[in-house]
């Protein structure tokens, strides 16, 4: 048998058709708006979705047993390439996480650095988000837009530490790199170009009838369902819940600034949209403030070359531009970490796709999926 | 944690604090039980996060680790469970949704089974693979190599 019969031969679902009227379709892996290799298996009532099932895995690569081979300060590459779209805020989940065990912190000016770093990264996540979201609902614009000012993030990024995607910007006990010549000035312009830029998004599709159409009223969460479903980020305040971690257990330098905590009503793909949007302009707000009064100092803790955190167990979680993003490390006292669990933001948001999508018709699954704002390399990790 | 001794008295095995986090280890039997209250009495509304840690050396080899929040208390809990090799675990399914593909992925990368859960099944490795990764024993090259030679028509390792 060739390989492209056993294919077909595989991908088509097993179960005997439960109706005369219900078929099952399978959508993905190899599918543009699934965003990575997702694949959805549909059970459908003509256009009307009455159940799915997601089949994940397809990227795992085993991020967790890796951890438990490489030294702590070796694995913290790695985790930049589960969400590699969001790399900084990983890294900062991380770095933290093992401070924590260590008993040790990040000098103040380490800590604004790293702040003003992740909320740009939050701006970059969401704005490949609102790109590819529009995209798939059949925006072409946006996409053009958002990447041009992606791009400056990115370059920032690359002046900054030489990388442009997976950054290991951040290092255990502070930073690596000193911030080069000029890089407030690099923010503030970025901020100061970025101020009509989410007002120029919106005036594209907040009004918009067909956006409208598309997103009003679809895959509705509610604050009870998504907080049962365990639902964080964005789409847990679009549900009317009022939480944000950088709020609630402040970490870095967060707790220094002033922003507000976007949330909608109705909990559908259109609020959701909103909250990401207002968050950027919340973003940027802290950015400013904080590049305003850096401080001087080490970048650096006092942590040794050789990390050996005392035997003990730590749950560290930060506001990733998805959602929650923890690390749960366990020393045993040597060199190499026992267990690191990565509790992933995008695996347990795609949880609430079943819950979202039934009752929905077959064009409204891309909104969903679009509007989780999923990684599949945080996924399936 | 008072109340929660209180309440179960010999269920809640240890309680102690690491790094000013709570930590609960309860008898494995009395987890649903523990949980529900958890979650109506003190208000720890959401399951963050349901792992596993494998300690072969143990009588017990794996411990279930539930990371629960509460919005209203603003506070994180671990609870944790200890189950030996083959053992059952009760589900916390009925106690929160989000345990479903948690749960899932504790028994793909461990083999640990949850009692009354129906979907329990692989979610990030094939269905027909062999072995269970995140074990101590299943080494980092370790592959099921039967399952590579069928399906991806490679040699392992390449």
């Amino acid at each position: 048998m060739d390989e492209t019969q056993k294919t077909a031969e595989t991908l088509p679902v097993e179960q005997p058709l439960p109706g005369a009227d219900e078929i099952m379709l399978n959508m993905g892996p190899q599918h543009p708006s699934t965003h990575g290799v997702l694949r959805v298996k549909l059970k459908l009532d003509g256009e009307r979705i009455e159940g799915s099932e997601c089949v994940i895995g397809y990227l795992h690569r085993g991020v967790e047993k890796i951890a438990e081979h490489r030294s702590y300060q070796q694995f913290a590459p790695y985790v930049d390439r589960m969400d590699y779209v969001a790399a900084v805020s990983n890294g900062l989940g991380y770095c933290e996480a093992v401070e924590k065990l260590l008993g040790a912190e990040a000098p103040p000016r380490a800590k604004v650095v790293r702040t003003i770093l992740t909320e740009l990264q939050r701006i970059a996540s969401h704005l490949l988000w609102l790109g590819t979201h529009a995209l798939d609902i059949g925006a072409l614009t946006p996409v053009f837009y958002c990447l041009r000012e992606r791009e400056e993030i990115l370059k920032i990024f690359e002046k900054y530490c030489g990388a442009r995607l997976t950054t290991h910007a951040f290092r255990i006990g502070g930073l690596q790199y000193e911030t080069y010549d000029g890089f407030e000035r690099d923010v503030k312009r970025f901020c100061d170009d970025f101020a009509t830029k989410v007002d120029e998004y919106e005036q594209l599709l907040t009004g918009n009838r067909i956006w409208v159409g598309r997103t009003k009223g679809i895959g509705i969460l509610t604050g009870e369902q998504a907080i049962a479903l365990g639902v964080t980020g964005p789409p847990l305040r679009a549900s009317g819940v009022k939480w944000d971690l950088r709020k609630a257990q402040p970490y870095a330098a967060y707790d220094q600034y002033q922003f507000d905590i976007p949330t909608g009503q109705n909990g559908d793909t259109y609020d959701r949209y909103l909250v990401r949007m207002e968050e950027m302009r919340q973003s940027r707000r802290i950015c400013l403030q904080a590049i305003e009064n850096i401080p001087t100092g080490p970048i650096m803790a006092k942590v040794g070359k050789v990390l050996k955190p005392p035997p003990g167990e730590v749950y560290h979680a930060i506001e990733a531009p998805k959602g929650e993003i923890g690390y749960y490390v366990i020393s045993d006292g040597t060199v190499q970490p026992y267990r690191v669990r990565v509790r992933p933001p995008s695996f347990i948001n795609l949880q609430a796709f079943d819950t979202m999508a039934r009752g929905h018709l077959v064009a409204d699954v891309v909104a969903i999926i679009g509007t989780l704002d999923i990684v599949l390399g945080e996924v399936d990790r | 944690m008072k109340r929660f001794k209180a309440k179960f008295g010999d269920g809640i095995r240890e309680a102690w604090q690491d790094r000013k986090q709570s930590i609960l280890v309860v008898e494995t039997a009395k987890l649903r039980a523990v949980c529900e209250f958890a979650r109506d009495a003190e208000k720890f509304n959401m399951l963050s996060d349901l792992t596993a840690v494998d300690w072969p050396k143990r009588e017990k080899r794996f411990d279930v680790v539930l990371q629960l929040y509460s919005f209203s208390k603003n506070e994180r809990l671990r609870i944790k469970a200890a189950a030996g090799d083959g053992e059952a675990v009760p589900s916390v399914l009925s106690v929160w949704p989000a345990a479903g593909w948690l749960e899932r992925e504790c028994y793909d990368m461990f083999g640990i089974r949850f009692e009354g859960h129906a979907g329990l099944k692989r979610i990030l490795l094939p269905d027909e693979w062999q072995g269970h990764p995140l074990r101590k024993d299943y080494d980092i090259l370790q592959q099921d190599e039967a399952w590579v030679r069928e399906n991806m028509g490679i040699e392992s390792g390449q």
